[in-house]
């Protein structure tokens, strides 16, 4: 899922300083169960920022809104119809990920569209209140070949050929305990008597799958509407 | 002969072969590279230039050496692939061909958190064995990576790295065979400062013949203080030190004496192992140290080898 963190109330105090109105838009997909951006942490913001505007005197009216899922037009839609742009609020901030935010403001046209969020990862938690980076979305899995444990996401230099000479005691060379991705695909094919694979010269990646080849789109002939 | 560089006549005439390595400055100040290059001419075959060395912004790599040529060394470039993608690194590895530069060293390179950058976006579009692949289809296929032929080739020796004190051990020969196979001309090492471990390494090494297909030049590092190889044995990721080392700098009265006496020993050491077929004496910070070692070893002069 997509693992996300609250921007700092300092942070969203700022880039809501012109407005009198806003609404804080949750969402219920990943980032309530990362427990960033779910109706918990809506309520939360909100207090703090009602509270915030109380202390200091200022006039601030914050709505709270739930969106099943805030990357789908058609769970945004429904607000459209509660917000009649531009009358009940001067401002949306947004509590899902980054394209949550997006998704929100093209249904929004005329409205300023706020992140509350900084989008952080692909990943899972990992134990309570942690949560690690598992796959970086780079369009070509080669999961097969690494032991299912991805060099892309979690090697600090995405290196395909092993790891490099900073890796000791199975940890990287960055420190911040991060363990080296290839110690454990090391370990994992040598568990699975496998380690013929890594002997072969994993050739360059076609990076033009990942970000680099310009933003990407998924087209699937069989189910799209015509135009 | 690949690139008729000194190093691959060195190499290849079966001499004992001795590398060093200049770092460039944190300015254009060209003076500090011809300086370095006037006290160690003639103590070496071959002095590395290193790229940007733990990711701190640094006279480029390409540039110095193409100092070092017009001062008549024979530099090894260093070419991380941190900082540029396979467009860079192909175009800078012409352009260094097109300078005289007849060495290079293909590396991962240093994440960017060490550095003094540490905010900077990395590249690593290719790994190491990647670039050793890409260079060595350059030089014998005449072929860019995507397969676009070249007029001219670069003629390159390739060099890479290999680190025994790094991580999954057992790895270490295998990465090594890669590299190998890839194109690999010849190996440094990472600076040995457990010799118990070099061995363990190179027994594995020779275990798989590569001592046969490639040249390895063990890496050897004066420490000029008690306190830095402390520092090193307990900080710096993918490096060993010793005990026995750390205390004999310790314990010695005269400790850049003793750091001098240590290396030299340890090319002795080296010189037994077999399979290992020069030296790479890395004196980070301490260059002028290197003549007095290269004699004390009894390694100089150094072989003329004749144009072939």
């Amino acid at each position: 899922m997509i693992i996300a963190e609250r921007k700092s109330i300092t942070d969203i105090w700022q880039m809501i300083e012109p407005f009198k109105r806003i609404a804080l838009i949750g969402c219920r997909g990943c980032v309530t169960v990362c427990m960033a951006g779910g109706a918990k942490e809506v309520a939360v913001l909100a207090a703090a920022l009602r509270l915030a505007a109380h202390e200091r005197g200022r006039e601030l009216v914050v709505f709270e809104e739930m969106v099943e899922r805030q990357c789908e037009y058609e769970f945004i839609r429904p607000l459209q119809r509660s917000y009649p742009q531009e009358q009940a609020v001067e401002g949306l901030v947004s509590l899902a990920c980054g394209i949550g935010v997006q998704a929100l403001a093209e249904c929004f046209p005329h409205l300023p569209v706020l992140p509350g969020l900084n989008t952080s990862f692909l990943g899972m938690p990992e134990r309570s209140g942690v949560w690690v980076e598992r796959c970086h979305a780079c369009g070509q899995c080669i999961l097969d070949s690494t032991g299912a444990i991805c060099p892309i996401a979690r090697c600090a230099k995405n290196l395909l050929n092993g790891p490099c000479g900073g890796s000791q005691e199975g940890m990287c060379e960055i420190g911040n305990g991060v363990e080296c991705a290839w110690h454990l695909i090391y370990e994992r094919l040598a568990r699975l008597n496998r380690l013929d694979s890594l002997q072969s010269l994993a050739l360059p990646k076609n990076w033009a799958k990942d970000r680099d080849g310009g933003p990407r789109r998924l087209i699937r002939e069989d189910w799209e509407d015509e135009v | 002969m690949k690139s008729g560089s000194n190093l691959e006549k060195v190499l290849k005439a079966g001499h004992f072969a001795v590398c060093t390595e200049i770092g460039p400055p944190k300015s254009c100040d060209a003076e500090v590279i011809k300086r370095h290059s006037e006290t160690l001419n003639g103590y070496a075959d071959a002095y590395n230039v290193t790229d940007n060395q733990t990711a701190i912004v640094r006279l480029s790599s390409l540039a110095a050496s193409s100092i070092l040529v017009t001062q008549g060394l024979d530099p090894v470039l260093q070419m991380t692939c941190r900082d540029r993608n396979r467009i860079g690194l192909q175009s800078d590895l012409l352009g260094a061909a097109a300078l005289g530069i007849k060495n290079v060293l293909c590396l991962t390179g240093d994440h960017q958190s060490f550095g003094n950058h540490p905010e900077a976006k990395n590249v690593y579009d290719l790994d190491s064995i990647q670039l050793i692949h890409t260079v060595r289809q350059m030089r014998d296929e005449g072929r860019f990576l995507c397969g676009e032929e070249m007029k001219v080739r670069p003629a390159m020796f390739i060099g890479c790295v290999a680190n025994p004190f790094a991580d999954p051990f057992e790895f270490r020969a295998i990465r090594l065979e890669k590299k190998v196979a890839a194109g690999a001309d010849f190996v440094q090492t990472q600076a040995i400062l457990d010799m118990e471990r070099f061995e363990r390494f190179m027994e594995k090494v020779r275990e798989r013949g590569l001592h046969e297909r490639t040249y390895i030049l063990a890496g050897l590092m004066p420490i000029k203080s008690a306190r830095m190889a402390r520092y090193m044995q307990k900080n710096v990721a993918g490096m060993m030190v010793s005990e026995e080392i750390c205390q004999r700098l310790e314990k010695a009265e005269e400790v850049k004496a003793e750091a001098v006496e240590l290396v030299v020993e340890q090319i002795h050491q080296v010189r037994q192992i077999k399979g290992v077929a020069g030296v790479h004496l890395m004196a980070v910070a301490w260059e002028e140290i290197i003549p007095m070692i290269v004699q004390k070893a009894g390694l100089y002069p150094r072989p003329e080898c004749d144009e072939s």
